[in-house]
């Protein structure tokens, strides 16, 4: 579904991406971990087209994205859950979610949509109309995966996801993030947390300093020993 | 009594016409984080393209109103494809440069629209043809015309207008989503380029508006007029909060209300030591007090994004 070739990603004259290649299947989750500034991040911000690359190729369903302005991915079928969340702090949760579907033009499937969103995260129900910026991280976090569903992406890329979220908050959300990958999702994950990452998603791809340096199927990576001593704090 | 009550009447009245810049300001402001000031003189054109055709059909035998209403429409038609091509061509090529260059732009470009107004409309003051028959009203020894009655419900029509755009529509809700967040606004499928252009768009369609409002309260146009209009409507933005839309009407109007209390009051205050003429260094005054002691505004207050 996804198929990244040479991607290279710098800032100024730094490199932070160095010619990646992966790849994501339709209807997998996979994963990409890597230690702060591994590149991971700025990896999926270039997918995204928040950053230009510097160099090599995404390919969409055979479709070249690189080309692409950022605002006619979504219709696309892609959804980056942005790192940090995101919101847009002054408006409602309601309106958050609207949003989502933003590029959408069939009303009666985004309400049913917006119904499943609020059955997905029913705390999102009872903060309907309290503005964005006033929620808690993990409570924003819910708020910018269910605007993310709410474009029915074919293809979602998560941010981190963890990140700054208490332990049950964290436990909660990939429980949702498990949900929709059931539902047949496909998803990149990308985490600092390379445990939970590895736990959820079928293949996993390791960056170290701007490269590919491990690839593997989950289970297996959460077994390598240099993985474990490396990301898993073993 | 009568001067209180006469001033705070002047002060609606320029204080909607202000309200109306300021909105301008504000709303450029509050998507691309840069202060316009070349809009005063999208103002200015307003006036001298609505008097242009107001007086070129005066002699049509057209009722005054419709005449007046024409002058309005060309008035609006003619900015809002100024405010379009303001920003496509000036700032849009800057996206990006660091803040102070478009700034200078912005002063640039006003002063280009002066030039080119002084060669198309000349140096001289230019006088409104009496369109329409003056009826004075009078409420408590204070007076009031019809035009200021037109002027400030014309406002305020606009302004709901305008609430209920960005509130109520999907290019309102795409301005908005833009104001807090470009980037994310963007991945949600808004066209960010297109939000911009918009947001000079309706703010030079205010202006125009505005602009014929001065027109026809003062019955007089000249090629300067934008610059003091444009920076008072930006005090006023300033003091409602630069990038709320409700801080620019309310600063609007209350700078408005400020400014003719001080223009009734100067002579008793100064012992007549300054007139009424000094009425322009109070847009000023309230400028450095907000600046000095509250420089988000009245409204300013914004919610901190959380990490």
């Amino acid at each position: 579904m996804l198929e990244v070739t040479g991607l290279r990603v710098s800032y100024g004259g730094i490199q932070a991406v160095r010619g990646i290649t992966f790849h994501v299947n339709e209807g997998e989750m996979v994963a990409l971990i890597g230690a702060n500034g591994a590149g991971k991040s700025s990896t999926l911000r270039a997918l995204a087209r928040l950053l230009t690359p510097a160099g090599g190729s995404v390919r969409y369903r055979g479709k070249e994205l690189v080309s692409l302005p950022p605002h006619r991915l979504v219709g696309e079928g892609i959804a980056l859950v942005p790192e940090g969340r995101g919101v847009f702090p002054r408006m409602s949760s309601l309106e958050n979610l609207r949003m989502g579907a933003y590029a959408r033009n069939d009303k009666p499937a985004i309400q049913h949509d917006l119904e499943h969103v609020l059955q997905l995260f029913p705390r999102l129900k009872e903060r309907a109309q309290q503005t964005a910026g006033t929620l808690s991280g993990g409570e924003q976090q819910m708020l910018a995966i269910g605007r993310a569903l709410m474009s029915k992406p074919k293809l979602m890329l998560l941010d981190e996801p963890s990140m700054g979220l208490a332990p049950i908050m964290v436990q909660k959300i990939f429980e949702v993030i498990r949900k929709v990958a059931s539902e047949g999702m496909t998803i990149l994950l990308v985490e600092q947390n390379a445990k939970l990452a590895l736990e959820v998603s079928q293949r996993g791809y390791v960056m170290e300093s701007g490269e590919i340096t491990v690839t593997d199927e989950s289970h297996k990576l959460l077994a390598d020993p240099k993985v474990r001593a490396a990301y898993l704090g073993e | 009594m009568d001067t209180l009550l006469q001033q705070l009447i002047n002060g609606l009245t320029l204080g909607a016409v202000y309200a109306l810049v300021a909105l301008g300001y504000t709303m450029v402001y509050g998507i691309i984080g840069l202060i316009n000031f070349a809009h005063g003189e999208v103002v200015m054109i307003g006036t001298m393209v609505a008097f242009t055709v107001i007086v070129a059909l005066a002699g049509s035998g057209l009722p005054p109103l419709l005449v007046l209403s024409i002058g309005l429409a060309v008035a609006v038609v003619v900015c809002m494809a100024l405010g379009w091509s303001l920003e496509r061509v000036a700032y849009r090529p800057l996206r990006g440069a660091p803040r102070l260059t478009p700034l200078i732009t912005a002063i640039g470009m006003s002063m280009v629209l002066q030039n080119v107004a002084m060669i198309i409309w000349g140096r001289n003051y230019i006088t409104f043809p009496p369109m329409i028959t003056k009826h004075i009203y009078s409420v408590g020894g204070a007076t009031f015309t019809n035009v200021q009655v037109a002027i400030v419900s014309l406002a305020a029509l606009v302004m709901m207008a305008l609430i209920y755009l960005v509130h109520r529509t999907r290019i309102g809700m795409a301005m908005r989503a833009t104001a807090q967040n470009p980037h994310v606004a963007s991945l949600m499928g808004v066209d960010i380029n297109r939000v911009i252009a918009m947001a000079f768009v309706i703010g030079s369609a205010l202006g125009a508006v505005a602009g014929c409002m001065v027109g026809s309260y003062y019955e007089i146009a000249h090629y300067q007029m934008g610059f003091m209009l444009g920076l008072k409507a930006f005090t006023a933005a300033v003091l409602g909060g630069i990038g709320n839309l409700a801080g620019a009407m309310a600063g609007g109007l209350l700078l408005g209300v400020i400014e003719a209390l001080g223009a009734g009051y100067i002579g008793q205050l100064t012992g007549d030591f300054l007139g009424s003429h000094y009425q322009d260094i109070f847009a000023f005054i309230v400028l450095i007090i907000v600046l000095m002691f509250r420089p988000s505004g009245l409204f300013g207050e914004r919610e901190g994004d959380r990490a």
